[in-house]
């Protein structure tokens, strides 16, 4: 599985794409993978405040159901509509169309190079 | 392989093929299991539109034998086992003496005085045990051959004909097309004998073929030659799950339990009281008490799924827990299955089911959720 190197990742399986003080948030293939077939995605409001650490949304598979941890303390600024109408996109292009939220970022959070999250997973 | 707490998992024969295959595993029972090929939803529908080939080895299977092979079963579990024709199958219960649930099986006749016992990989040992204990004062002779058995299930609506495309498979006198359901032919594949019942986990016709491990891989490709051109795919345990659950099929430690008798979970089909004594027989007789909880089927609109082990309500009063439950790939919503206050049992009823934290409406349904079209 070949990870983007132009993106920041989390511990939690999440990815950021970081443009100015705004970010674009998705899963990572490896944990859409993990989950199966997404089935549905539960996404924040745009407009929430939302705080590092907590859980914002919720991709559910048939299987199982994975929470979205929240990258960084800002607040939402889109969702996509996409993912919510076909939450397959969620395994078929997770670093793309599979995108979940874009948001301000109060603080710059730490994340891990595409280096650092391959090691993390094994992959 | 070793996990990280030092305990051993188990693969089956086949598990270097699953991993050519690029399946990803799942630990069940002590075993790594593949849980999918692709995708679970395409290995769902592909078992309701033309096959699926399931690995299923991990299962337990005793052989039972011996002039009394028919009484001891009779009075081992709870149907009646004695009376059965040879090549016949049968599903039973394994109770305990409060009319609870060690396991549930399904058992062939093989033999004048031979039987065939499968039970859930999760169960190998109690059953084993409640098994052997139970033969004490019987002239039988119970084997443990799981290690040596490979289980494959072939299953859908072109498991039939892939079958009969199969190169190396002997079957002797009787045509496959005389194999009814819950029947078993012996067979031989490349001269190795193989066990061919006419049963299945998932809602479809199918088959279910105990072949020794040593010719498992050969028995896969195979089939997968003879059914890959007609849509056969390799399909996990994460498909077998919502296929189960779609056909309304019980599965251990889900809806049945030791705690739970066969009656609450609609199961006294399995129970045969006509056949004189059997370990449990008084408990069944006697019965769960009037307010025991009983199993039902449930619908939701929308997307989300009351899953394992979330509540569920009538107002504020809790009326009852779901046991298993998925977004159905066959019919597109949410389906169920849950042990309620049987106040709140009836077909129709509405009720509420905290999804975490979310309340979300339900529809207490009839089950089977989904039923094949016979031909």
């Amino acid at each position: 599985m070949s990870l983007p190197n132009d993106l920041g990742y989390t511990a939690e399986h999440e990815w950021l794409r970081m443009d100015g003080d705004e970010a674009t948030v998705g899963i990572t293939a490896y944990a859409a993978e993990k989950l199966g077939d997404v089935v549905y995605v539960d996404l924040p409001k745009v407009g929430q405040k939302v705080t590092a650490g907590s859980v914002v949304g919720e991709i559910e598979s048939t299987k199982s159901v994975g929470e979205l941890f929240a990258p960084a303390t800002g607040t939402v600024t889109a969702t996509n509509d996409s993912v919510v109408a076909s939450p397959e996109l969620v395994n078929h292009d997770a670093f793309g169309q599979g995108w979940l939220i874009k948001m301000t970022i109060d603080d710059a959070p730490t994340l891990l190079t595409a280096d650092e999250y391959a090691a993390l997973t094994g992959e | 392989m070793v996990d990280s707490l030092g305990i051993t998992s188990r693969q089956t024969p086949l598990h270097s093929l699953h991993e050519a295959l690029g399946a990803s595993f799942t630990d069940f029972a002590g075993w790594q299991m593949p849980v999918r090929y692709t995708s679970d939803l395409a290995e769902h529908h592909a078992v309701r539109a033309t096959a699926g080939l399931f690995d299923v080895s991990h299962m337990a299977e005793f052989e039972v034998s011996g002039p009394q092979v028919g009484a001891f079963l009779d009075f081992a579990v709870s149907s009646w086992l004695s009376p059965i024709d040879l090549g016949q199958a049968k599903y039973a219960l394994l109770l305990n003496e409060d009319g609870g649930v060690i396991d549930d099986l399904i058992v062939y006749r093989t033999g004048p005085f031979q039987y065939f016992v499968v039970a859930n990989a999760g169960n190998r040992e109690p059953a084993w045990a409640a098994l052997k204990q139970r033969s004490i004062d019987f002239d039988v002779e119970l084997h443990d051959v799981s290690d040596q058995t490979a289980l494959l299930a072939l299953q859908g609506p072109k498991a039939y004909e892939t079958l009969m495309r199969v190169f190396g498979l002997e079957v002797g006198k009787t045509p496959l097309a005389d194999l009814t359901y819950y029947r078993a032919i012996p067979a031989r594949f490349e001269g190795e004998p193989v066990l061919i019942g006419r049963t299945g986990y998932t809602g479809e016709d199918g088959f279910e073929l105990f072949i020794d491990v040593s010719h498992a891989v050969p028995l896969w490709q195979a089939l997968m030659n003879a059914g890959g051109p007609i849509g056969l795919v390799p399909a996990g345990l994460a498909c077998r799950d919502t296929l189960r659950l779609e056909a309304g099929m019980p599965l251990y430690g889900h809806e049945l339990n030791a705690t739970t008798l066969p009656v609450q979970a609609a199961l006294s089909r399995a129970v045969s009281l006509v056949k004189g004594n059997f370990v449990g027989r008084d408990a069944v007789v006697e019965g769960p008490g009037f307010a025991a909880p009983v199993l039902v089927g449930l619908i939701g609109d929308g997307r989300r799924a009351p899953r394992a082990d979330y509540r569920i309500f009538s107002g504020d009063v809790p009326v009852g827990v779901v046991t298993s439950g998925a977004l159905s790939p066959t019919l597109g919503y949410p389906i169920a299955m849950a042990f309620v206050d049987p106040d709140y049992a009836e077909s129709g009823s509405g009720l509420e089911v905290d999804v975490r934290g979310t309340r979300l409406p339900v529809v207490v349904a009839d089950l089977p959720f989904y039923q094949r079209k016979k031909n």
